[in-house]
């Protein structure tokens, strides 16, 4: 579609989503997702649209919270920390059913952590995040060519479904510089057609109203129950997953992100000294892809699970799994990276020593 | 027989929950036949708050928003710059705007939004049940105020029309009442102008309107109308706060702008 360009991780995301159709965005700086505000207070307005540099996390969201209800494209980024401040008004989003694209370049935490590039925003994101009862879209790119695509693929779950869409990336990735190529032809916003829920100028519609409550005895029930019944049929439609080398593997690696990029390199290493490794990686992390990972529990009887956290997605592995397979564990916390001599280590511990299930780190 | 006066078009038919005496359904009558005579209803977009106010999604016929507590300016000003060319309007109450929204709101007057704010002051919260709110003044009592409310332990309130006043951003700001008729014309004149404010471009606007809460007060409704008139109005003046519409001069011309060429000169 294009030709191939050098991009910084939190550019291409955010060329990515205006590519996609974004014409609004509402940020607050914190490192290392600075690049993506900057990029918009200019881009945004070339492109026809409004940024906002809002003063708080918290102010950011609900300015998307009311763009999104407008039904213009909408998007916010921010980093871990400022990720938690956006939970309350990601949860009335979700409550109130709007599309809307946020991004986490996840750093070191708990609390201030630090601002190296970190995987320890799993459970937050894949679990809703927010309070009440809900899911959100989960996509977790491996490098800048993805962050750049990604934006797409969120809009359009996030319109078809209702519901908002994250790119769950990571310092590294955000920082890092790669070429890109933009796979899908540029969408102007003019040519998408009017959400039926969408606020603005009428010439005499009923009155439309966005909100995430309803009072009456058994109402509430009703809607959180559509909205799981969508959240099954993304499950169904939506999962998206890689798989490398796992043909003949006795192993499967299980990573994402910058995780599964250290992975390949720990594949390639173990392959070298006859161990017979796979590896699977997630794109989606809600959904899930646990179908797929339970299928192929009939050929690979051992899976290690590899995270920059003290063991997040891990559960989920073993959730899909439901005691079919072995799962072992190699943790990066505190937004330590692991190396490829590290892994194959733990793969030889597996393979050739018989190291106890989950036994994780370092 | 001939029909003398109607309920406006801009709003909806419907019972509301408000409590006898309260002073939300004056205001949001106020603001429907202003909404009515400005011929703005069909691109009028409406933010209900968190509080007394939240059902006020359903009872404007206008398309409506309600969102978290204290963020109305937040969503406003999402509203406004994805759709410049509706009308956006924030309702909302002490506690919403001056106590977990303060950052909303006055960020939203800082960048001069485009919008305009009905912010209702009754000195207390009322769907909570009657605690302090950050307009409770010293020596009220409020459910978590027992003994009147001591500034020595709970600070003092925040009078936010003289705060936002000092601010560049803000064109439009009076603080008004609804405890008699001849305050109530008063407070849709004042409405009025607001929306117009925004509708001629001119930036953010925001009307205080000092309300009666005879059930927060524990009070008749009547005795509330005179609490507000002989305690409220006094702690609370009423009258124009900012106002630039008359001015030719918009607020960009008041910027210096210091850039690093003309520190450089």
């Amino acid at each position: 579609m294009s030709e191939k360009k050098l991009m910084k991780g939190n550019e291409a995301l955010a060329e990515g989503a205006v590519r996609a159709g974004c014409r609004f965005f509402a940020g607050y700086p914190i490192t290392p997702q600075n690049e993506v505000p900057e990029y918009m207070s200019w881009r945004m307005p070339q492109a026809g649209g409004a940024f906002v540099q809002a003063e708080s996390e918290v102010s950011a969201i609900n300015m998307i919270y009311g763009a999104a209800a407008t039904g213009v494209r909408c998007m916010t980024s921010s980093s871990s920390p400022g990720i938690s401040l956006k939970q309350e008004g990601l949860s009335y989003c979700a409550g109130a059913d709007l599309p809307l694209l946020i991004a986490n370049v996840v750093r070191g935490g708990p609390g201030l952590g630090n601002i190296a590039g970190a995987q320890g925003d799993y459970w937050q994101s894949t679990r809703g995040g927010g309070h009440g009862d809900y899911r959100i879209f989960v996509m977790a790119p491996n490098g800048v060519n993805e962050m750049a695509n990604f934006p797409q693929k969120c809009y359009e779950v996030a319109y078809k479904y209702r519901l908002p869409a994250m790119i769950l990336a990571d310092g590294i990735i955000g920082q890092m510089m790669e070429p890109v190529e933009f796979l899908y032809p540029e969408i102007d916003p003019k040519t998408l057609k009017e959400p039926a829920w969408a606020l603005g100028v009428n010439d005499g519609r009923e009155k439309r109203r966005v909100n995430s409550y309803d009072l009456r005895e058994g109402f509430l029930e009703k809607m959180v129950l559509a909205r799981a019944k969508r959240y099954r049929e993304i499950e169904e439609n939506e999962v998206l997953y890689e798989e490398k080398m796992l043909d003949d593997a006795e192993i499967a690696i299980v990573a994402y992100g910058t995780s599964a990029r250290v992975s390949i390199a720990g594949m390639k290493l173990a392959r070298e000294n006859g161990l017979k490794v796979g590896l699977f990686r997630p794109i989606t992390l809600w959904p899930f892809p646990k179908a797929r990972i339970l299928e192929l529990s009939k050929r690979v009887k051992k899976f290690l699970v590899v995270e920059m956290s003290m063991g997040q997605m891990v559960e989920d592995v073993q959730l899909s799994l439901n005691g079919r397979a072995e799962v072992h564990l190699h943790a990066s916390p505190g937004a330590s990276t692991m190396t490829a001599a590290e892994l194959y280590k733990t793969l030889e511990n597996i393979m050739k020593k018989g190291a106890k299930e989950y036994a994780a780190a370092k | 027989m001939q029909l003398l006066n109607k309920r406006p078009e801009s709003l909806i038919d419907v019972p509301m929950h408000y409590c006898p005496g309260c002073g939300h359904g004056i205001v949001h009558r106020v603001i429907a036949e202003v909404m009515d005579e400005l011929d703005i209803r069909k691109r009028t977009i409406g933010i209900a708050p968190v509080g007394c106010a939240v059902f006020a999604d359903v009872y404007f016929n206008c398309d409506m928003i309600q969102g978290p507590h204290g963020r109305g300016p937040a969503e406003a000003t999402g509203i406004k710059r994805a759709k410049p060319d509706t009308i956006v309007f924030s309702y909302q109450g002490d506690g919403d705007l001056a106590s977990i929204g303060m950052a909303e709101i006055v960020h939203a007057a800082i960048r001069s939004e485009n919008i305009t704010v009905i912010f209702i002051n009754n000195a207390i919260y009322g769907m909570t049940g009657g605690q302090q709110a950050p307009t409770t003044m010293p020596g009220q009592k409020t459910t978590t105020n027992p003994a009147g409310r001591d500034p020595k332990l709970a600070g003092y309130p925040i009078r936010v029309c003289e705060m936002l006043a000092t601010l560049d951003g803000p064109a439009y700001i009076e603080r008004v009442s609804v405890h008699n008729v001849a305050n109530v014309l008063k407070a849709k004149r004042a409405i009025k102008k607001a929306f117009k404010t925004q509708n001629d471009g001119l930036g953010f606007s925001l009307v205080e309107v000092v309300s009666p809460c005879p059930t927060g007060w524990n009070l008749t409704p009547l005795k509330a109308c005179e609490y507000v008139d002989k305690v409220m109005i006094p702690y609370y003046p009423l009258g124009v706060y900012k106002d630039i519409t008359q001015s030719k001069s918009d607020i960009s011309d008041s910027k210096k702008v210091l850039d690093k060429e003309s520190v450089e000169k």
